[in-house]
């Protein structure tokens, strides 16, 4: 079959490798017929997850059509139309046990490294790293799914494929960010980063019940897109201050729940900006917290935190005293994405959301390469791109100009 | 500023769980006080010339370089506190290198050609000019007399070399423990059928029940590392405990201990395991001391995190096998041992 492979960063190719196999009895094959390209894959494309190998095919926004199943799974049968999760679980361990399914016991062989880095590990993920289980991922035409019996969901047909494939993961990540955020009549929200998962956020936050939410981007496809499909306010933090404008939209007190959805590799500017971007790219930080700090210093007292965004490891420069001494909650974590496929599917299906507004570009799986630069420099307006197997390469929207390295500003 | 009220309660129902776990670490000669094993190794309760030897070294070491000017008196040598302090750098070297290597006949006897070192510069002080050669002639029969001692231990060293790893009573044992969302009594059972051992245990090629208590045990390690042994339950408590060891003239000295304690709120079990591996001589003892040593703990740890997964959801995690786009040398290298995936560790 053809994956989209890593090859180093910046670099990955789309090869010819082996179909995959049934390894466990509760596997199952699936025929791939979407694949997204997620912002936290960009991590892996910029180098900054550690122990990728060359080789590992990427991707865990993917849905398709069953072709095999194990003896232990079921709940499938060859033909099912599924959306598939991209935390695995085994859906029997203490925490899975709570429907805390990212952080399942049973699903990462390579727990140890995980343990080494942060303490203990958390649920194996396809196509992210081996510390988080060097699982194929589905950036591809067939994907292999541990413990299929507890994972993906069955789509009715009358859906398509756009509608449902982020039920896969930004769509419940947005929504877990703004539920985590404990919304009560009146609350104002405000998001940081306007890409998929921040977009989720915030149209989640308006179904939660949240009075105002305030989005803050800079890119104004983004913000036109937070204001116009999932009625937001905006900042662009390039024009205006954004702890001043949030102080003054709220009356002094800040946003009630800030949600950070941008994670480990924030732009912005200033002083802070470019140590950050200074420091990680030396190695002596894995992260650039810039959007976090700003989230912290903003919260009202007694708020919340909520990070949907990835990091990865050791930050700096971090005011944890706000966290103590304005009495903050922080709240985090991989999604728990198996919790929240019933229930969203649902609000597809009652057309209370239309997850597809999102989309920018589709292509086809050839041009994954082309497709990733193209969503690193957010040219041509790229909000989310949607890969599909099987359809003719070089027939992408539009050509994405090459550009050196990443912009500061 | 703030206080934790659940601190107190915490701790006492962990002693009252685990009375023997609070302040003392597990040792074999715990272990075998408190009846988890019933056998201690005669060659535990040997005592250790060497190590006394290197802490000898040590002290000697540490004496020579900070009372040089003293010490040269005592030996009756005033005056030659440079080659005083040249000696302690030695003695340092090799107490450090008794104390820490593996191989400790070579350190041995660089002690032995030390002593005939220090042996030669004493004599220098016994012609009759020297008003203090009373001292070095005590100093003489002092060196010569630890001379003596450093022979027999680098002789008896030497006889041992690459055999037994120097386990000692004291010593711990690898010990590990893992949560499992199943009762105790469940555990227990998938545990005592012996032969179930291997499809967690990595290094068992196989367990064979021989009778009710007893079981033939085969290990497979690296470049053809192939041992096997008889061993015997010995404590069998449904539902609690089992304890075992290799019945004696087994090329291999192992025994060990698992608990199945009942999980605080329902959840689950407690596993607990400690386990003492003694391998024999020769080549193939030392590959499996090597495979063991290295870091006997993280194997234990990933054995039961298999045993975890099995009870848990009756197969164990795996990307052996799946694609990937063309590897690295050293990508198809770890791939060929089982991928970063489970094979760096086991």
């Amino acid at each position: 079959m053809r994956a989209n492979c890593w090859n180093g960063a910046h670099d990955l190719r789309v090869e010819t490798v082996p179909d995959p196999q049934i390894l466990n009895p509760r596997d199952a094959i699936i025929r791939i017929t979407s694949t997204a390209i997620c912002g936290s894959d960009l991590h892996l494309y910029n180098g900054y997850i550690p122990t990728m190998m060359k080789g590992d095919i990427l991707g865990h926004e993917f849905m398709g059509e069953v072709v095999e199943v194990g003896p232990g799974v079921s709940n499938l049968k060859v033909g099912d139309r599924v959306v598939n999760p991209f935390p695995i679980a085994c859906g029997a361990c203490f925490f899975c046990q709570a429907t805390e399914f990212s952080l399942c016991e049973n699903s990462n062989p390579n727990a140890w490294m995980a343990e080494k880095l942060w303490g203990h590990s958390p649920a194996g993920l396809f196509g992210y790293s081996h510390m988080l289980g060097g699982y194929a991922g589905g950036q591809a035409e067939y994907a292999r799914i541990p413990f299929a019996d507890v994972g993906p969901i069955k789509i009715p047909e009358h859906l398509s494929d756009d509608q449902v494939l982020f039920l896969s993961d930004v769509f419940p990540t947005g929504y877990m960010a703004a539920e985590n955020c404990s919304i009560r009549p009146g609350d104002t929200v405000a998001v940081w980063g306007c890409g998929p998962v921040g977009l989720f956020a915030i149209a989640s936050a308006g179904i939660l019940g949240a009075e105002r939410v305030i989005a803050i981007d800079r890119l104004p496809e983004r913000l036109r897109l937070a204001r116009e499909q999932c009625k937001a306010e905006t900042l662009n933090y390039e024009e205006v201050d954004v702890l001043e404008a949030l102080r003054e939209m709220t009356g002094g007190r800040g946003p009630d729940a800030c949600i950070d959805a941008v994670g480990m590799e924030a732009h912005g500017h200033g002083l802070f900006a470019t140590y950050d971007k200074l420091k990680q790219s030396l190695r002596l930080q894995t992260d650039r917290p810039t959007a976090l700090r700003e989230a912290m210093l903003a919260c009202r007292n007694g708020g919340t935190l909520s990070i949907p965004g990835v990091y990865g490891g050791f930050l700096d420069k971090v005011p944890f005293g706000s966290i103590v001494n304005k009495a903050l909650t922080v709240k985090s974590g991989q999604t728990h994405v198996q919790r929240y496929l019933r229930p969203l599917l649902d609000l597809i299906e009652q057309g209370r959301i239309d997850p597809s507004f999102i989309i920018s570009h589709h292509m086809a799986l050839e041009d994954a390469p082309e497709g990733f630069a193209l969503f690193r420099d957010k040219q041509d307006e790229c909000t989310k791109i949607v890969l599909k197997p099987g359809m003719e390469g070089g027939r992408k929207s539009s050509p994405s100009p090459e550009r050196p390295g990443e912009r500061l500003h | 500023m703030a206080t934790e009220p659940a601190q107190g309660r915490t701790s006492e129902s962990r002693r009252a769980r685990f009375p023997d776990e609070a302040t003392e670490r597990m040792t074999y000669e715990r272990a075998e006080r408190e009846g988890f094993v019933e056998r201690l190794p005669a060659s535990m309760r040997e005592a250790d010339p060497a190590r006394a030897l290197g802490w000898l070294s040590i002290g000697l070491g540490v004496a020579a370089l900070a009372a040089a000017g003293p010490l040269s008196r005592a030996i009756g040598l005033p005056g030659r506190t440079t080659l005083i302090r040249l000696v302690g750098l030695r003695e340092l070297a090799s107490g450090a290198g008794l104390l820490t290597q593996r191989k400790r006949a070579p350190w041995l006897w660089s002690r032995v050609a030390g002593d005939a070192m220090d042996l030669a510069l004493l004599g220098t002080g016994t012609r009759s000019i020297n008003p203090l050669r009373g001292r070095t002639f005590g100093a003489i029969a002092t060196v010569a007399a630890v001379a003596t001692a450093d022979v027999a231990a680098a002789l008896r060293e030497r006889a041992r070399e690459g055999s037994i790893p120097r386990t000692r009573a004291d010593e711990p044992l690898i010990e590990e423990s893992m949560s499992v969302a199943r009762s105790p009594q469940e555990c227990y059972a998938f545990w005592r059928d012996v032969a179930n051992l291997p499809k967690f245990i990595k290094l068992l090629k196989s367990v064979t029940a021989i009778d009710d208590r007893r079981s033939h045990w085969v290990i497979e390690g690296p470049r053809g590392v192939r041992l096997e042994w008889g061993a015997e339950i010995t404590v069998d408590r449904p539902g609690e405990r089992l304890a075992w060891h290799s019945m004696s003239g087994s090329p291999v000295t192992h025994a060990g201990v698992v608990r199945f304690d009942a999980a605080p709120g329902g959840r689950g079990t407690l596993v607990r395991v400690m386990m003492h591996y003694q391998p024999p001589a020769g080549h193939v003892g030392s590959g499996l001391a090597k495979l063991l040593g290295t870091d006997a703990r993280s194997l234990a740890r990933e054995d039961l995190r298999r045993f975890k997964s099995l009870m848990e959801t009756g197969e164990i995690p795996t990307t052996r096998g799946q694609p990937s786009g063309r590897r690295s040398v050293l990508g198809r290298a770890m791939s060929a041992r089982g991928g970063a995936t489970e094979g760096a560790q086991t």
